[in-house]
């Protein structure tokens, strides 16, 4: 097999196991995976921009919740359907990503950081702010009734599940079609030297606006996704905490892997999962495993696979 | 002429790197750029092909003004530049770089871009190497691979800032031959140190001192000039 097949084996075989688990495992553990894959899309989102074009956002937050906001509020405040709701879901993420992007590629290394930062709070205080439509910290649920696409209840576990796996299997084939395109080894190109780029001839911040806006999008599409599955907005997902957990799940997968993201989202789940039951110090437990997670895998899980035994990992 | 430059201008706080460079280049010459260290010669290439911006001074490119145009503009419009310092994607294969620079050009017909890859690694013997990742090849292999990359852009104008910097003498000796086959395909315009290198692949001479052109000349010419000589054992370069 050449490396192309292999990784749409690898792909093909992740979503197979995925679709299986639904029947193997208990009720309590496909729940937990259903949430795990909805993150994982956006940990792949952010895993575009950090892991393959090199930049480092700590806002991502926000183009999460413009698309849990997009979808949420449409069908809150004005009862539309959702798949309507999803498109503007990925329609405020377009937009929201087009414009930050736009201002924030002026800036680069820590001045970036600084900037994505600074505009994803801007966002939380916005959401605030209005909080006569977006009841604030307190969110809103969503209407069961209004969760059904052609007579399927998304609030069913069955339909949820395989739901979320529709949309993770897309982003992730998506995505690692788009990295082995001429676009995405641009990315890389840009990732691994600008400047080399530039003088190739590439327009590279034009490149490197629309790694964002995808970023983003995908981004988005995981938090509409998340409104949508799991019947609730609110602004803790527009917080920093919320802007740091895709940077940790991509940092403990692997960056600039495709599997990296999901397998991080996944382990960290797991990780939280375990250790509050255990201790009310789990935050604790967290922060010590990812200490030894960056010193001793500092190319996370499937980096290092990569690094260590299989060469081809895309 | 494919390269004209009128009043080129750097000037960075006050201090002149290059003052009002009138440089002219007919298309097919394989041209040298000699000169002390510190006499401005990288910062004039970085001003031709759009790194550094000019503090004033114009670029004209194959008849058309470019000195409004960014860097990929210019490049798009068929210069090439290699870096002083190696500059190549270490994390990504041998082939995958050179695939990178003939993209610009072909697009996406991904046939003639493997073509065209092939033909570059055939080029420069590094074959064997296509799938080696360019950050585990030697210094001199990289070097080789940054001069592929400029070949497959199928530049019309290929600058090249000391491509024989820390080169070993067999490595001189292949990049001279290389660049004499160029001869017939491009216009090449070359930062130097190495007078070897410079008396046996260069047509024609321009000598920087202190960011003004000192002599322009054919090789005889510029060895027999007192000023040249001058400028550099004056300041205690050979």
């Amino acid at each position: 097999m050449n490396e192309t097949s292999k990784s749409h084996s690898l792909h093909l075989g992740l979503i197979a196991v995925l679709a299986l688990s639904y029947f193997v495992l208990p009720a309590y553990h496909s729940g937990n995976l259903a949430s795990v894959m909805v993150i994982a899309i956006y940990a792949m989102g952010y895993n575009l921009l950090f892991g393959y074009t090199g930049l480092l956002s700590l806002g991502h937050a926000l183009f999460f919740s413009a698309g849990l906001y997009g979808l949420g509020l449409v069908m809150h405040l004005a009862n539309w359907t959702p798949l309507p709701a999803f498109a503007a879901g990925l329609i405020a993420a377009l937009v929201v990503s087009a414009v930050i992007g736009f201002l924030i590629l002026r800036t680069t290394g820590v001045a970036f950081m600084i900037v994505t930062l600074m505009f994803a709070q801007a966002g939380y205080l916005t959401i605030l702010y209005f909080g006569k439509y977006t009841r604030g910290d307190e969110g809103f649920a969503l209407k069961q009734a209004s969760r059904q696409i052609a007579g399927y209840d998304l609030t069913d576990p069955g339909v949820r599940y395989f739901c979320a796996l529709l949309l993770f299997s897309v982003t992730l084939l998506g995505l690692a079609y788009i990295i082995r395109a001429p676009f995405g080894r641009t990315l890389i190109a840009i990732r691994e030297n600008e400047e080399r780029a530039r003088m190739l001839g590439y327009n590279v911040t034009a490149i490197k606006l629309k790694a964002v806006i995808l970023s983003g999008v995908v981004s988005g599409a995981s938090g509409a996704t998340y409104a949508l599955l799991f019947g609730y907005a609110g602004a803790t997902f527009a917080t920093v905490q919320y802007s740091i957990f895709p940077l940790l799940w991509v940092l403990v997968g692997g960056a600039g892997t495709t599997v990296g993201p999901f397998i991080g989202a996944l382990f960290m789940f797991y990780l939280i999962d375990y250790a509050s039951g255990k201790t009310e110090a789990y935050l604790l437990v967290v922060g010590v495993t990812l200490v030894l997670v960056t010193l001793f895998l500092p190319h996370g899980i499937v980096g290092t696979i990569r690094t260590r035994f299989l060469r081809w990992l895309p | 002429m494919i390269l004209t430059t009128r009043g080129l201008t750097k000037a960075y706080a006050g201090v002149k790197a290059n003052t009002d460079v009138d440089f002219d280049l007919p298309a097919g010459q394989t041209r040298a750029i000699i000169g002390p260290n510190g006499a401005g010669k990288s910062t004039f290439v970085g001003m031709i092909c759009g790194r550094i911006p000019a503090t004033r001074g114009t670029v004209s490119f194959d008849g058309q003004d470019v000195t409004a145009l960014p860097a990929h503009k210019r490049i798009e419009r068929g210069m090439a530049y290699t870096f002083q310092i190696t500059s190549v994607f270490p994390g990504l294969p041998v082939r995958e770089n050179i695939a990178l620079a003939a993209r610009r050009g072909l697009g996406r017909n991904k046939a003639a871009v493997r073509a065209k890859t092939d033909e570059v690694l055939t080029r420069l013997s590094i074959s064997d190497r296509a799938d080696q990742m360019a950050g585990d090849l030697s210094y001199g292999h990289q070097r080789i691979l940054e001069i592929g990359m400029g070949l497959a852009q199928e530049p019309r104008l290929f600058i090249l800032d000391e491509p024989t910097q820390g080169l070993a003498e067999s490595e001189v000796e292949d990049f001279n031959a290389l660049i004499k086959s160029l001869d017939a395909e491009t216009t090449i315009l070359l930062i130097e140190h190495n007078m070897n290198v410079v008396m046996e692949v260069a047509e024609y001479i321009t000598v920087l001192d202190q960011g003004m052109v000192l002599a322009n000349g054919t090789p005889q010419e510029i060895r027999a000039n007192a000023a040249v000589q001058e400028a550099y054992l004056g300041s205690g370069h050979a």
